[in-house]
């Protein structure tokens, strides 16, 4: 086994505990942790795969920033542990089998082996940072000016949900 | 290096294990959370995608999900901060106004 791919599978495993781990804990703040769990190792994953920018990316933005605000809410808000209820019926029978049936069809047609992903050249892309700030900026950059339009509006939605009625 | 399938393989995992998270979590931020496993699975399969034909398109896909993941987590931690104002409660069970 080529170290790559050791290093894969460590990750992989990593990551698929921590999302186990995120749907069994009981309390938010340690389903928040085991997140974080996950996007650094996503983030490996990333680096893994020659995607120097986005790695950086997922640890500053969602490791940094979204977890953090996640545990900021969490702990503003003294989230206990979770309530437990009775579920409806048709979660607590059909529930499980039906989340493991799409992730078996969701696996079983990625894992054929397809002709044009086989068939790819599955090399490192030279100087990616360089082309993705190159494409931003030219072929994407109608989409990329609409974002800093998104971002105001969810700032000033954030704003007005939070503000408390003046009576 | 290792094959594409893989990544794809690891990505449905996630993504399957973010929906089980969604439909049986009952504390609204964890469901909030279990989205954002769900939009990292995506984002996996897009990189993996990017790697396999060597173009840099799916990675400029993840930076604009990225962003609309961060404003979406401001918005709904806004939208949870009230429902928690409003019934003293995080349980989705007891945020049944549109439920018949």
């Amino acid at each position: 086994m080529s170290p790559v791919l050791l290093i894969f599978f460590v990750l992989a495993a990593l990551a698929v505990l921590g999302a186990v781990s995120l749907v069994l804990q009981k309390h938010p703040i340690h389903s928040a942790l085991s997140l974080i769990v996950v996007m650094v190792c996503l983030a490996g994953l990333y680096l893994l795969m020659g995607a120097e920018f986005i790695a950086a990316v997922q640890i500053i933005v969602y490791g940094g920033a979204i977890m953090v605000l996640f545990i900021f809410v969490i702990m503003l808000l003294n989230a206990g542990e979770e309530e437990h209820t009775d579920f409806s019926k048709l979660a607590k029978f059909a529930g499980l089998p039906l989340a493991l049936a799409l992730t078996a069809s969701l696996a079983a047609l990625v894992i054929k082996p397809g002709q044009s992903v086989q068939g790819a050249t599955q090399a490192l892309i030279p100087k990616a940072t360089e082309q993705i700030s190159s494409m931003l900026f030219k072929e994407f950059v109608y989409p990329f000016e609409l974002t800093s339009f998104l971002i105001l509006v969810a700032i000033m939605g954030a704003l007005v949900l939070a503000q408390r009625e003046k009576k | 290096m290792v094959p594409t399938n893989y990544y794809l393989v690891l990505s449905a995992i996630l993504f399957g294990l973010g929906t089980v998270a969604f439909v049986f979590k009952r504390n609204i931020i964890t469901i909030f959370m279990s989205i954002e496993l769900m939009l990292n699975a995506v984002n996996l399969a897009f990189v993996a995608f990017s790697q396999a034909f060597g173009k840099v398109h799916g990675q400029v896909f993840v930076l604009f999900v990225i962003v609309v993941a961060a404003a979406e987590a401001a918005v709904g931690l806004g939208i949870i901060i009230l429902i928690q104002r409003n019934r003293q409660s995080l349980n989705v069970e007891k945020v049944n106004l549109l439920k018949l």
